[in-house]
């Protein structure tokens, strides 16, 4: 067996050069193949013959070839639409006349809001909203004043409508043809952009850039990138979270056909083969000693009973304090407390976790379907050996992306295994890999309490989240409480004069990380659930309830009247029931009511009624689908959606343990998009909370029971010994939870 | 060497038996628009015809194909000119697009026996096919666009 840095014998290089490759491949796909490979720069030609580049995202070449860089992942929610969309509206181009690319690594990239070239959180429309407008406005003024210059004519005489300049004399001239002059002119640092009123391309419902390739197979994944000489990896990893291999006995695999290396990682041991499914069988026959390292005994209950044992010791960190809750809860004529929690979850890419690299003397190209170029670009320098100014990263479309690919756990093997062998290897994580490694949204116990006056107002109310952190892991340092954790509670609208929200970090042992939703989905169901509680101690209609306490909030208010309008609150259909949810996040307001029945002791979802106001649209099509995809998301963790783990090991490996929504189960979706003039919210991750809230209300309708944990389907079997919270009727008791030893961290 | 039919042409092929089709199409063939999903028949990633039927073709092993023909997203029709792509581009029913290869073949599999399906044989048929970014209201959709655009109205 290797070791990490041998080159292994026999191992030829590339007969192709990159150059070669990449005209070929050009030459063949066209549009598809030039909108997931960037050119590399030392590939590109100098301007005078090649694209005039007019700033970081937009390149134009003599013959009117329009490029828009994108420099946010693609992974379903649409960014290669809507942000050249933003460009195109200023340039004053068809966006079906763009190429679209995937930009490199890039100061010019650089999203403040997540500091870094980072696709997450769902503000890639408002990072780009001003930006990107500016610099298609800054473009298409330069590309006036070159055309003004070559005529000798005022720039304020001519005119730049669909890829052409004009001028008042009659005079036209193609963005092509002054290109490369524009490029040279000074970028202009006053622009107008235009008023709402305007948009010609913003607002519409244009096709999206991406789908034609989505249909006829040629959309490139990470998991589909084929280089000249490539070559394919299996990584075994250790069972038990965690774990490292203590010895392999690799004779057996190495025997076997096609095996070009087996390489022993701190991740694991990757197999290296001339084709996957070898790859596979090699890996099956390795002999591996896996330590299992500190969570050998780490099991849900153990998880459980920490997270209860930090609730039950620590106050917490304080994210959100309006006067005196603690005073305003011990002086209420009616409290309620109530502990509530959440499970570990999947991502579950329909594309497992991949990576393609290729080590060579000049660095190291990396093709990868990642939300974070930047970090990617680190962690494979770090594995090759060289400076991370010497990483090409090339960013593929995402096979979903959800937060998963926020991590880069899944690229250094590749990177090894390309370094060890000098000829690109592509590392694939089997479906088992990829649903038993996930870096997974983390379990959370919340404790939540309120209080009413003397005259039934709601006066206190305190939340207290226990958690692991996620950003101690991913972006550290921490200091003070983490907005990832506390969202949908530090921004909750609803109007209670005393009102605390703390944090306390309970770390599990195990690498989890941000999903779609991240905190605003354990934290929406909680508070959301809480307040129909609330409203059942007051005696009241929750919708009305509900109101009441959103007086000076209009657009929270518009939301819920629209979705309780759609719905017909107060009179459901014979059998059925309706639970709502109402939450700000993102920026952008949305309400849900959810139909059921009770079918088998089990909720059947028939209808998920959603209004949302998320200020200005770029698309309101991709805004409507990104809404429905929400949805489906948030049906699966509510039902179904849970992780569960015994001596280390994860429970779940595929889609039979792993349940999530089929076709055939899917509920009426009834969408209501609120026109708005304010700046866009976020979408992508905005529906996903809301649903679990609305179906267990909704449950309560029908039954009566409460449901304070999460998934449905688990809340309401019973549970092994562990103290679930499941039927509790109110009052919880603080400190009765068994006390265990293990994996206390 | 294994010989196989593949979108109306004959390839052979330098893989073990055992080899399931799905990685002789992707990795020695170099159609990679079907996918990899699950391994196990759970997800319809894979979804490809086998004499015009839908199957899996990640459980298929590659000495089972035989003499019956492969059609995959590639095969399906020049210039994404079939029914089912051309309503799945008016609906822009994909999202990140990664299970649509197999969505696309698996209903086009569901229209040559069903010109008209109802919700039913859609839900049906479709229930196999896996997608996390939850587009299936809009391949149901789709899916009864496509039979009309079959029937040839416009």
């Amino acid at each position: 067996m290797a070791s990490r840095h041998d080159r292994a014998a026999g191992a030829t290089p590339a007969e192709w050069t990159r150059r070669d490759f990449l005209e070929s491949a050009l030459s063949v796909g066209g549009l598809v193949i030039a909108m997931t490979l960037p050119l590399p720069s030392r590939a590109a030609t100098k301007a005078g013959r090649g694209p005039a580049e007019l700033n970081a995202w937009l390149r134009i070449a003599p013959d009117d070839t329009i490029t828009i860089l994108v420099d946010r992942s693609e992974m379903g929610q649409g960014v290669y639409t809507a942000l050249p969309t933003l460009i195109a509206e200023e340039l004053e181009i068809e966006l079906d006349r763009v190429t679209i690319l995937a930009a490199p690594v890039g100061d010019a990239y650089f999203n403040a809001a997540n500091v870094g070239q980072v696709t997450g959180t769902s503000n890639s429309v408002q990072d780009a909203w001003v930006k990107l407008r500016t610099a298609g406005a800054q473009a298409r003024t330069m590309l006036i004043d070159a055309a003004a210059a070559r005529w000798g004519v005022d720039p304020r005489d001519c005119r730049a409508r669909h890829g052409v300049i004009t001028h008042a004399a009659g005079d036209r001239l193609t963005y092509g043809a002054v290109a490369a002059d524009a490029a040279r002119r000074p970028v202009p640092t006053q622009v107008a952009l235009k008023p709402a009123s305007q948009f010609e391309l913003i607002g519409r419902g244009l096709p999206r850039t991406d789908t034609p390739a989505k249909v006829d197979g040629s959309a490139q994944f990470g998991i589909d990138v084929r280089l000249p000489g490539m070559l394919y990896g299996a990584l075994a990893q250790s069972p038990v979270l965690g774990g490292w291999p203590d010895s392999v006995d690799s004779a057996a695999a190495e025997k076997m056909p096609g095996v070009r290396l087996v390489l022993a990682l701190d991740s694991g041991v990757l197999v290296v083969a001339d084709h996957y499914w070898q790859a596979l069988a090699a890996r099956r026959a390795l002999r591996v000693r896996w330590n299992p390292g500190p969570n050998a005994a780490l099991d849900d209950a153990a998880i459980r009973a920490s997270l209860r044992r930090t609730e039950a010791g620590d106050p917490g960190l304080v994210a959100r304090a309006e006067g005196d809750a603690d005073a305003a809860l011990k002086r209420s004529a009616r409290t309620l407390t109530a502990l509530y929690e959440v499970p570990l979850l999947a991502h579950a890419t329909m594309e497992p976790m991949n990576c393609t690299a290729d080590v060579h003397a000049d660095g190291c190209d990396l093709y990868v379907g990642t939300q974070v170029q930047q970090l990617s670009q680190a962690a494979a320098a770090v594995a090759a050996g060289v400076p991370p100014d010497r990483v090409r990263v090339h960013t593929t479309f995402l096979g979903g992306g959800f937060g998963r690919r926020l991590d880069v756990d899944f690229i250094p093997a590749a990177v090894a295994g390309s370094h060890a062998l000098g000829r690109p290897v592509k590392v694939i994580w089997t479906r088992e890999d990829d649903m038993t490694h996930d870096t997974y949204r983390p379990p959370a116990l919340e404790r939540i309490s309120a209080g009413f006056d003397a005259a039934g107002k709601l006066d206190a109310f305190r939340l207290h989240v226990v958690s692991p952190l996620i950003t101690a892991r991913m972006f550290p340092p921490v200091t003070g409480v983490d907005p990832e954790v506390v969202e949908a509670a530090v921004n909750c609208a609803y109007g209670i004069p005393n009102f605390l929200v703390t944090f306390t970090r309970q770390e599990i042992g195990i690498n989890v990380g941000y999903m779609r939703s991240v905190s605003h989905a354990a934290n929406c169901f909680v508070i959301e659930c809480f307040v129909d509680e609330l409203a059942a101690l007051a005696g009241k209609d929750p919708y009305d309830f509900r109101m009441e306490l959103l007086a000076t909030k209009p657009r929270h208010r518009r939301v819920l009247e629209t979705a309780a309008r759609l719905a017909g609150w107060g009179k459901p259909a014979p059998g059925r029931s309706l639970g709502l949810a109402l939450m700000e996040g993102y920026s952008t307001r949305i309400a849900q009511i959810a139909e059921i029945s009770v079918e088998g002791g089990a909720p059947r979802v028939h209808r998920i009624v959603c209004a949302v106001d998320c200020g200005q649209m770029v698309n309101p099509r991709i805004v409507e689908s990104q809404i429905e995809s929400g949805i489906v998301f948030g049906l699966t963790e509510a039902l179904w959606g849970e992780i569960t783990i015994a001596n280390g090991v994860v429970q779940q490996s595929n889609f039979d343990g792993y349940r999530v929504l089929r076709a055939n189960e899917m509920p009426q979706i009834v969408v209501e998009l609120l026109p708005s003039d304010e700046p866009p919210g976020g979408i992508g991750e905005v529906a996903v909370p809301l649903v679990a809230p609305a179906v267990c209300n909704a449950w309560f309708a029908a039954t009566g029971e409460r449901i304070r944990s999460l998934p449905l389907a688990s809340a309401r079997a019973p549970r092994a010994a562990t103290g679930a919270l499941t039927r509790g009727s109110g009052n919880s008791d603080r400190g009765s939870a068994p006390r265990t030893a293990a994996s206390d961290t | 060497m294994v010989e196989i039919q593949v979108n109306g042409r004959s390839m052979r092929v330098d893989a073990a038996p055992d080899t399931p089709l799905l990685w002789v199409l992707r990795d020695h063939l170099g159609l990679t628009g079907t996918k990899y999903g699950c391994g196990r028949a759970l997800c319809g990633a894979c979804t490809v015809h086998l004499d015009g039927v839908a199957v899996r073709s990640c459980v298929l092993p590659i000495a089972d194909v035989g003499r019956r023909a492969v059609t995959t997203i590639e095969g399906l029709a020049p210039d994404r000119s079939s029914p089912v792509q051309r309503a799945w581009i008016e609906l822009d029913v994909p999202q990140c697009g990664y299970c649509q290869s197999g969505q696309i073949m698996a209903a086009a599999a569901l229209l040559r026996t069903h010109p008209e399906p109802s919700d039913r044989d859609i839900d049906t048929a479709m229930a196999g096919n896996l997608c996390r970014c939850g587009t299936y209201a809009r391949i149901r959709r789709a899916v009864h666009r496509a039979a009309a655009l079959a029937r040839g109205e416009r």
